[in-house]
């Protein structure tokens, strides 16, 4: 049966996106990002390239960063992921990250933004000491247009000064 | 006493939006009904359409709708000229314009043939597969020169010529010049700027609401109220029938003011066709075809020097492609021929462009906007004039700054402004003197570039100078507003794509008003909240809509003494602005705040005196009479790896005057990442065009853009000479360090190489460690 | 930029999807990371009508066998999990070098060795240090399985030696014998892209510090993975020095047939090999005075 003349093939997808039960039905090929951003309306995640370059996608699934633009919705199912909606405690209180970004400008349009936050917590996480240089590999994996990043290094070493004394 | 913010690194009020991923984006906007919208792309770039089928598209379930340019019928029309002839005598300038879907032919791979409107974006790109188009291929034209020759496929088949534009300005005597020179030097230098490519790419949003008969347009647009005007001009709508709101747009630089571009054209017409909304979102595929781009010049330039090295003339010639169209008209070879004069004296002045049309997509200014292929031949010409003459290459320079004492200092050729090139103000020798000494110059040259060699490692720097032309008309305006509540409401009509308007802004109210600048909450990019202006493009923001914010600010001031003054019975010169009140000097606590004045200027009973006008409010407009000309130098000092060319940057220097400084944090914010454009633009990024017009690194994987280990720690300052041409002195900033990158990297490559003691040349951006391999070792080992 | 519509189908077991491909024979794409699959979908440059998704088979993921033995890893392992494996790095030092130049760690979160040795680009890492390290492949179908060399595999430009109803479910590794260094280096215009020209060395020298054999296999000069331990073998019997070691050098300069790309020429990408080699014999030699 040719691809053009398929019926959609839909899934349930139940997945847990910062800390809420989520259920929905998605074709089989709607992708992660897609379905974060139009079907549970959390368009806090930006897509970029949609082929795993920009990083601008990025998210937390299962605690580990990963494009979300590559993969589909119904392989998030059963999983728990983590979007830039969730990064802060709540209203009040932004993480240490989010609060360094803010300190050390490290964002200008801010449309990379989200995907960096995500990459460099679950980093920090990993690596509470880095140096510049680790600093600026684990962000050469998401690229901003605007910032010449020299302002989002020095956030992220604020932030891990800053994860590293309240811990 | 009220904080000092005008001047202060205030961290931004945008950012709470920004950072907890709450900010509306174009692709954000949801609507109730929303179609999609995909467009089919020519795979080619030239050829005839013979015909178009779409009847299997319209057969897919999900698909609403499918339009081609005859379904458009009299709407069908080229856009408008944005950028008219420049008064140049002499000038042939042969207008042709972007089409919303292409009709009869095709003029570069990736114009729109025919868009699909379904219930969703994945339906719409399967029925793009179902459109069948029939097309005759014509001979694709991609190279300059080969354009122009006789016989050449014409890309505009009216003209019979693929000549789109030939200007000539001349000052002085070039001839006489060259006939008293030591030194004669003629080079060949070929510069590619490449594309935009913010991580957000474009997108429309149209919404026809047929009752009401208003038109919404969500646009990422860096000018939507031009959008506005031309859109309801071309819709047969009256102005006010039609809304543009530019949302948070995720970088723009320079393509995102390019208007009227075929989706924005489209799209509101089939929403009002179809009565439901319509979203376009460009992919990043399509943005390597749909958004416009920057891209080469190659020019044949000559120096006349004295045997001191002081120029005496500069001639030069050169192509400058421009696309397919040429909707922007000279913006980009004007300002590389007018940028090529820099800081510098030249007193003779002979300078040609021919701009030639090319199956390829369209050229409209991005970031720098053409400067960098002017700065990059004058640059190069003194650094070789150096070598030749025996001079410092730091030292050439310096003899031929244009003195503190000559501004304004009239360069006579006609700028991107329409106005003879004139630079307002400057002071260009301290500039180098601070880079000069940031980067160590005199150190490295004399001591550790010779131990480096010792040590066999190829090191070698690099210093440009530029003279950037910012802050032109025609004009913004602003409306700033006291509420009841005391908080201030600022609406301008420029829109915002990063650069801290949300905040800049704010902090000339705030000091103006004495209020937090927390409290101060700023508009941008809504048509509905303000109804003039141009936009953000030509480092002009903060010039002339942040004077348009000052002016506003200061009659609202005005008002509120005055008000106070009436309620206290006292004089005005008694009262001071402070912390959200005003106060009687000296008596604190006799005191009225701002927000119980905006109250007591919109009575709702009793009288006011003849020619009140109510509330605390005031809208006021800033036109420069001409543009304020920001400066600066950039240094850099770089290894190079002999065996493999790849390099590293070692550090890198800017020192940068754009007078009066609004925010020292968002500045050098602009500095970043125009350097981090710069170095894209002079070592990684390069559009691969074959010769049948097809890119063939049309994805992020393949157009390099740099990454957070390929941009350097960089070290800025500034000097602060302010613009005599407008209330705050300030001059723009946004396109300063993108603009000299080439030409630091190509002399601080060839410094740390050697080159120019063997006799190898390096006139040409972009590098990379495998051209640098082929110019230098002719490609063997 | 959304993929054409398919059947997804989340494998249940390996016989599961094995049943699933033999039926639906080239229509059908095995899922495992999708960090190369779905990019490509989403260009539509790849349009497969069944997608059997295998990241669920747990018995084709993970790495076995002791340090001495042959290793075993499943193909559906992650490399962030070959990444974070500290025995397995020791025992295969060139998947220490190789792997952090896999495009970045949110890639190397999902994607998997199978996928990247089926998908056989041929600037790739892992082919080149499968191949230097001489890896056996088993591949399983519903009719049985085989074991293919390294050099069996990989046939072609983006082609194995993979049939249609087959998958490749195991790599099987011997770590290098004793007295041997190894070392992976590339060279690309950024990290984490594809290589212009890597290479994988491993160096093993006799009690006299002679050379006693070399393996030596390149990326990125190929339609495949390229195995040049033959133009290597002037430097067997040889004391590793700079002269024996740019012979090598110079041999396998001569030996490989880049394409060049929009990145690099041929002749850039062939003189790149060369330095390459030199670097890596030098440091894999170096490397072997400070084995554990």
């Amino acid at each position: 049966m040719s691809a053009s003349a398929m019926q959609p093939d839909r899934h349930e997808i139940a997945v847990t996106v910062n800390g809420t039960a989520y259920r929905g039905r998605a074709e089989a090929r709607m992708l992660l990002s897609d379905f974060l951003r139009h079907e549970l309306r959390l368009a806090g995640t930006h897509v970029g390239c949609e082929h795993g370059v920009c990083g601008a996608c990025t998210v937390l699934l299962d605690g580990t960063p990963v494009r979300s633009c590559l993969m589909l919705a119904v392989q998030a199912d059963g999983h728990e992921l983590m979007t830039i909606e969730g990064l802060a405690a709540d209203a009040e209180r932004l993480h240490p990250i989010q609060q360094a970004m803010h300190a050390h400008h490290g964002l200008q349009c801010g449309y990379c933004t989200p995907g960096i936050l995500m990459t460099m917590t679950a980093f920090l996480n990993e690596h509470p000491s880095p140096s510049e240089d680790e600093v600026r590999e684990a962000l050469s994996g998401n690229l901003c247009r605007c910032t010449g990043y020299q302002n989002i290094v020095d956030a992220v070493l604020d932030a891990a000064l800053t994860m590293r004394t309240s811990s | 006493m009220t904080t000092r913010y005008f001047g202060a690194p205030v961290r931004r009020n945008e950012d709470r939006r920004l950072l907890t991923g709450q900010a509306l984006f174009i692709d954000d906007v949801e609507l109730p009904g929303m179609l999609h919208a995909a467009f089919l792309r020519s795979q080619v770039a030239h050829a005839r359409i013979k015909h178009i089928d779409v009847s299997s598209a319209l057969q897919r379930e999900g698909v609403v709708a499918v339009y081609t340019a005859a379904d458009l019928g009299a709407y069908w029309q080229p856009g408008p000229l944005l950028v008219p002839a420049p008064p140049i005598t002499g000038l042939v300038f042969n207008p042709r314009m972007q089409v919303p879907l292409a009709k009869d032919k095709i003029r570069h791979a990736g114009e729109p043939v025919a868009v699909v409107i379904a219930e969703g974006r994945y339906i719409a790109e399967d029925a793009l597969d179902d459109i069948v188009v029939e097309l005759e291929p014509l001979p694709v034209i991609v190279d300059l020169e080969a354009g122009l020759k006789a016989g050449a496929a014409p890309v505009h088949d009216d003209l019979n010529t693929n000549l789109a534009s030939h200007a000539r300005q001349t000052k002085g005597d070039y001839r006489a010049a060259a006939a008293k020179a030591a030194l004669v030097l003629k080079r060949r230098f070929h510069y590619e700027h490449g594309i935009s490519s913010p991580i957000e790419t474009r997108g429309v949003v149209a919404q026809w609401d047929a009752r009401g008969r208003q038109m919404t347009i969500w646009d990422t647009t860096q000018a939507p109220v031009f959008v506005r005007n031309g859109l309801a001009a071309i819709l047969g709508l009256g102005e006010r029938q039609v809304r543009v709101i530019a949302p948070f747009v995720g970088g723009g630089f320079g393509p995102k003011i390019m208007m009227f571009y075929p989706e924005e054209v489209t799209l509101p017409w089939i929403a009002m066709r179809l009565n439901r909304p319509i979203k376009w979102i460009e992919d990043r595929f399509e943005h390597f075809f749909a958004t416009t781009h920057e891209r080469g010049q190659i020019h044949d330039a000559e120096i006349a020097l004295d045997r001191e090295g002081r120029i005496l003339g500069v001639k030069d010639v050169f192509l400058h492609d421009t696309g397919a169209y040429n909707p922007y008209g000279l913006t980009v070879p004007l300002n590389s021929q007018c940028t090529l004069l820099g800081p510098y004296v030249i007193p003779a002045y002979d300078s040609t462009f021919t701009v030639v049309f090319t199956n390829l997509p369209i050229v409209t200014p991005y970031r720098g906007a053409g400067r960098q292929h002017g700065v990059f031949v004058i640059e190069r010409l003194l650094d070789l004039a150096a070598h030749e003459l025996n001079i410092d290459p730091v030292e050439i320079r310096r003899r031929n700054l244009i003195p503190p004492d000559a501004f304004p200092y009239k360069n006579e050729i006609i700028y991107q402004d329409f106005q003879p090139l004139e630079y307002d103000s400057g002071n260009y020798a301290p500039v180098l003197d601070k880079a000069l000494a940031a980067i160590g110059y005199d150190a490295f040259v004399r001591d550790e570039q010779p131990r480096l060699r010792a040590d066999g490692r190829c090191v070698g720097i690099g210093v440009a100078c530029y003279v950037e032309g910012t802050g032109i008309g025609p004009y913004e305006g602003a409306k700033v507003q006291v509420q009841t509540n005391g908080k201030v409401s600022v609406a301008t009509g420029v829109g915002t794509q990063g650069q801290g308007h949300f905040t800049s802004f704010a902090q000339i109210v705030a000091d103006e008003l004495g209020v937090d600048v927390r409290d101060i909450d700023i508009v941008t990019g809504d048509t509905d909240q303000f109804y003039w202006g141009a936009g953000t493009f030509a480092s002009r923001g903060a010039v002339v809509a942040g004077n348009a914010v000052s002016a506003a600010s200061q009659a609202v001031r005005k008002k509120a003494l005055k008000l106070a003054a009436e309620a206290f019975e006292c004089s005005e010169t008694d009262l001071v602005v402070a912390d959200g009140k005003v106060s009687i000097t000296g008596i604190p606590e006799k005191f009225i705040r701002l927000g119980e004045l905006a109250q007591r200027a919109n009575p709702m009973r009793g009288a006011v005196m003849p020619g009140t006008e109510p509330g605390l409010e005031s809208t006021q407009y800033f036109g420069p009479a001409k543009g304020a000309t920001a400066n600066g130098v950039h240094a850099a000092i770089i290894e190079v790896d002999p065996e493999t060319f790849d390099l590293k940057i070692l550090k890198y220097v800017v020192v940068h005057d754009c007078g009066t400084v609004i925010n020292p944090l968002i500045l050098e914010g602009q500095i970043h990442g125009g350097v981090a454009q710069g170095i894209g633009n002079a070592f990684f990024e390069k559009l691969s065009f074959d010769e049948q017009g097809q890119l063939q690194n049309a994805s992020l994987a393949d157009y390099l853009l740099p990454t957070a280990l390929d941009v350097p720690r960089m070290e800025l300052d500034h000097t602060v000479t302010p613009s005599p041409l407008n209330p705050l002195g300030v001059k723009g900033a946004g396109e300063a360090g993108a603009i000299p990158v080439g030409a630091v990297f190509a002399a601080a490559i060839e410094d740390a190489l050697g080159l120019k003691d063997r006799k190898i040349e390096l006139n040409e951006i972009p590098l990379s460690p495998s051209r640098l391999f082929e110019l230098i070792r002719g490609g063997r080992t | 930029m959304k993929p054409a519509p398919f059947r997804y189908i989340a494998a249940s077991s390996l016989d599961h999807a094995l049943s699933l491909k033999a039926e639906h024979g080239d229509d059908a794409r095995f899922l495992a990371g999708g960090q190369s699959l779905i990019p490509a979908m989403n260009f539509r440059l790849a349009r497969p009508a069944v997608l059997i998704d295998i990241n669920g088979l747990g018995e084709i993921a993970g790495v076995t066998g002791t340090p001495g033995d042959e290793i075993r890893i499943g193909a559906v392992t992650r490399y962030r999990a070959l990444e974070r494996d500290g025995d397995f790095l020791s025992a295969c030092p060139l998947f220490a070098d190789a792997l952090p130049h896999i495009a970045h760690p949110a890639i190397r979160n999902r994607g998997t060795i199978g996928g990247n040795l089926s998908h056989a680009d041929p600037a790739s890492e892992l082919p080149a240090v499968a191949l230097a390290m001489q890896a056996r492949m088993r591949v399983r179908s519903a009719r049985g399985e085989r074991e293919l060399s390294a050099s069996e595999f990989f046939v072609g430009l983006l082609t194995t030696a993979v049939e249609t109803d087959e998958m490749l479910t195991d790599i099987i590794l011997q770590q290098p014998p004793p007295g041997s260094g190894s070392c992976f280096m590339e060279i690309a215009r950024r990290r984490g892209d594809f290589a212009l020209a890597g290479v994988a060395a491993v160096i093993t020298l006799d009690a006299e510090r002679r050379c006693a054999a070399v393996r030596l296999a390149l990326c990125g000069v190929g339609d495949t993975p390229v195995d040049a331990s033959a133009a290597a073998a002037c430097i067997v019997g040889q004391p590793c020095n700079d002269k024996t070691i740019a012979d090598v050098a110079a041999a396998v300069r001569e030996t490989v047939t880049p394409s060049g790309s929009v990145h690099a020429s041929a002749a850039y990408q062939r003189h790149i090999a060369g330095v390459l080699v030199g670097r890596a014999l030098r440091t894999a030699h170096e490397r072997i005075g400070h084995a554990a």
